[in-house]
């Protein structure tokens, strides 16, 4: 530890100049100085047995906050072991680190629009690209990894059958209870059938897949490409001369194409056997009379619409989740950000483009 | 003179793998002690066994006289206050910028106020010769660049022993030789005591006091750098005259 000793002007310091014991020596100095104005102050460090790089940090410190036009600060009597530490650790003599230079308001907002229009540009390019290479994909193989396109398929289709079937009955079977009380007072029991049937076969089980999907894979696919890109992955590859898109996107790109209209198709199912519970046990239907009325009600188009969703979902998914993957920037955290930027934008798109579609083929519906 | 780090009887393994086997060195107080030896022969694994990032399946290590195989954690973290550590890949917390990468052991180790932990900072940078590069982030560094900024993080807390893995890999003959003279002056002005794992012969040459050569998980050889070109042991031999 070291010891500080005042007198009038002449502060000494001696012992070991180290991590310990500066906090104090920095407080008793402080004290020294405000109540002392004799215009020159004297150290004398001639007692100093060691010093680390702290204590050369407290000296500058000292000097730096505490010399005034008025007040000159010195350090005498340094004994050479102690000087050359000083000469070696002190950045005294070095100018300040510069400000950060602060941009305008106006500068910022141009350089937000001009972010945004480069980005949509940006969009734009990997949208061809992935489909270009998808449909050049179909016919060659090479390029992609072997047996990746299975592989894919299973990990975005066939691992999520059983969230998704948990989360579409249970959505089926609170819909149609919640539905159930207001039907009944109107005695119009069976419409709970149409109700549940056009719901989850229109809206609700796309929907819903492509909220679990862009959740479990869009994430998974978002944060592997943005780790890709930070680990300088893809750079390898394009060093390789495979192109990222296609070695990469290309089989995921096939199957969620493939797997999400199946995994919807499961999703109408349930979520149509969590209604047809209700109506057989709260609104006391039988059970042919439910599935009659459904397929009175349901015509093919409705299914294809539904159908149809799911794959443009599939895609908003995937090419959301190649972008933020493929924008990253920053190490590990920027693939952290990347993965739930990816995440939030793609069901926000999911559902921006569930209303233009269901707003399209609302004014197409032919008149009953 | 007593040992400060003593491995007694290491081995260490990853899953079945021995990669350490029943291995013992010494490092002696204020030496720079190079560890060698073939990639992939165990080295990353020997420095990370030492500091227990890993917990090696047999045997003992002692640092600065203390036991600390099975050391409890509140214990052991007061040993790791003495230590730095240099990763071979730099190991720099991306999300925060390089100043304050280095101000993370200052903060978390000591009392000091912050004004002289910035000052402290600043210094360490420009000791690696970093000046203008604290308010970056890692992922805006070049590849040398992040190694001596890893360095400088190694180094915030003046160690009483610094763990360097490969401290010179990648960097340019100047910048490299710099950091010897830096590594040397350190050792000189803290009474710092060194390992080191590196492949560069120049490096060696300017720094090592002891040379410890590892060979499919043992110690081959321990001893001076002169010592060490005269070995009879041809896989030491190869390494000197490739
Ligand atoms: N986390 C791990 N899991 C499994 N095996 C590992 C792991 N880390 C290292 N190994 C294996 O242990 C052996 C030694 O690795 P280590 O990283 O210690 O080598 P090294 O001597 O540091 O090599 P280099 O000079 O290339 O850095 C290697 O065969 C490696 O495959
Ligand atoms: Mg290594």
């Amino acid at each position: 530890m070291a010891e500080i000793s005042i007198q009038k002007n002449i502060i000494y310091l001696s012992g070991e100049l180290e991590v310990p014991s500066i906090r104090s020596i920095l407080e008793q100095v402080k004290n020294a100085m405000t109540s002392n104005d004799v215009p020159q102050i004297i150290f004398d460090l001639s007692e100093l047995t060691k010093i680390d790089s702290a204590g050369v940090a407290l000296l500058d410190e000292i000097k730096a906050r505490f010399s005034a036009p008025d007040r000159s600060i010195q350090f005498l009597n340094t004994p050479p072991q102690i000087q050359e530490a000083i000469v070696s650790f002190s950045i005294v003599d070095l100018p300040a680190e510069s400000a950060a230079i602060r941009k305008s308001f106006f500068e910022s907002i141009g350089e937000r629009v001009y972010k945004t229009i480069t980005n949509s540009g940006d969009l734009l390019f990997l949208i061809a690209d992935i489909f270009y290479w998808s449909i050049i994909g179909l016919f060659r193989r090479k390029g992609q990894r072997e047996g990746s396109f299975i592989q894919q398929s299973v990990l975005i289709g066939v691992n999520a059958f059983a969230i998704v079937g948990l989360i579409s009955f249970l959505i089926g079977f609170i819909l149609a209870l919640q539905s159930a009380a207001q039907l009944r007072q109107f005695g119009a029991n069976i419409f709970i059938a149409d109700l549940i049937g056009i719901a989850m076969l229109k809206e609700m089980g796309p929907m819903m897949t492509a909220i679990v999907v862009a959740g479990r894979s869009g994430s998974a696919i978002a944060s592997e490409i943005a780790t890709m890109v930070v680990t300088e992955e893809i750079d390898a590859l394009k060093t390789m001369s495979l192109n990222p898109i296609r070695y990469v996107v290309v089989p995921k790109f096939h199957g969620i194409t493939l797997t999400m209209p199946l995994l919807t198709v499961f999703s109408d199912f349930l979520g149509i056997l969590g209604g047809f519970i209700i109506g057989i046990t709260y609104l006391q239907l039988s059970a042919t009379a439910f599935l009659n009325e459904l397929v009175t009600v349901l015509i093919l188009k409705d299914v294809l619409t539904g159908l149809f969703k799911s794959v443009i979902f599939a895609w908003i998914i995937i090419i959301v989740a190649c972008y933020f993957g493929l924008k990253v920037t920053g190490g590990s955290e920027g693939v952290g950000k990347a993965t739930t930027a990816s995440v939030v934008a793609s069901i926000f798109f999911v559902i921006v483009a569930d209303s233009i579609l269901g707003l399209i083929f609302y004014f197409n519906q032919p008149i009953y | 003179m007593n040992p400060i780090i003593q491995v007694r009887n290491l081995t260490a393994q990853y899953d079945e793998e021995i990669v350490l086997d029943d291995l013992s060195i010494d490092v002696y107080p204020n030496e720079i002690a190079i560890i060698l030896g073939k990639s992939g022969c165990g080295k990353t694994t020997l420095l990370k066994n030492i500091i227990r990032l890993y917990q090696p399946s047999s045997g003992t290590i002692e640092i600065l006289g203390q036991d600390v195989t099975w050391m409890e954690e509140i214990e052991f973290n007061k040993i790791l206050r003495k230590i730095g550590v240099l990763f071979q890949n730099g190991a720099l917390l991306n999300s925060l910028t390089v100043a304050d990468n280095i101000a993370i052991p200052l903060e978390q180790h000591t009392d000091l106020p912050p004004s002289l932990i910035r000052r402290l900072v600043r210094e360490k940078l420009h000791l690696v010769e970093l000046d203008n590069a604290g308010s970056l982030l890692p992922s805006q560094l070049s590849g040398g660049m992040r190694k001596r900024a890893a360095l400088a993080r190694a180094i915030a807390l003046d160690p009483l022993i610094l763990f360097g893995d490969e401290p010179t890999a990648g960097l340019d003959p100047v910048t490299a030789a710099a950091l010897d003279q830096l590594l040397l002056k350190l050792r000189r002005l803290l009474n710092m005591t060194l390992v080191i794992v590196t492949h560069e012969l120049t490096s060696i040459q300017r720094i090592a006091d002891r040379i410890i050569f590892l060979d499919r998980g043992k110690v081959i050889f321990q001893g001076t750098l002169d010592a060490a070109k005269q070995s009879s042991i041809s896989t030491i031999q190869r390494f000197f005259n490739p």
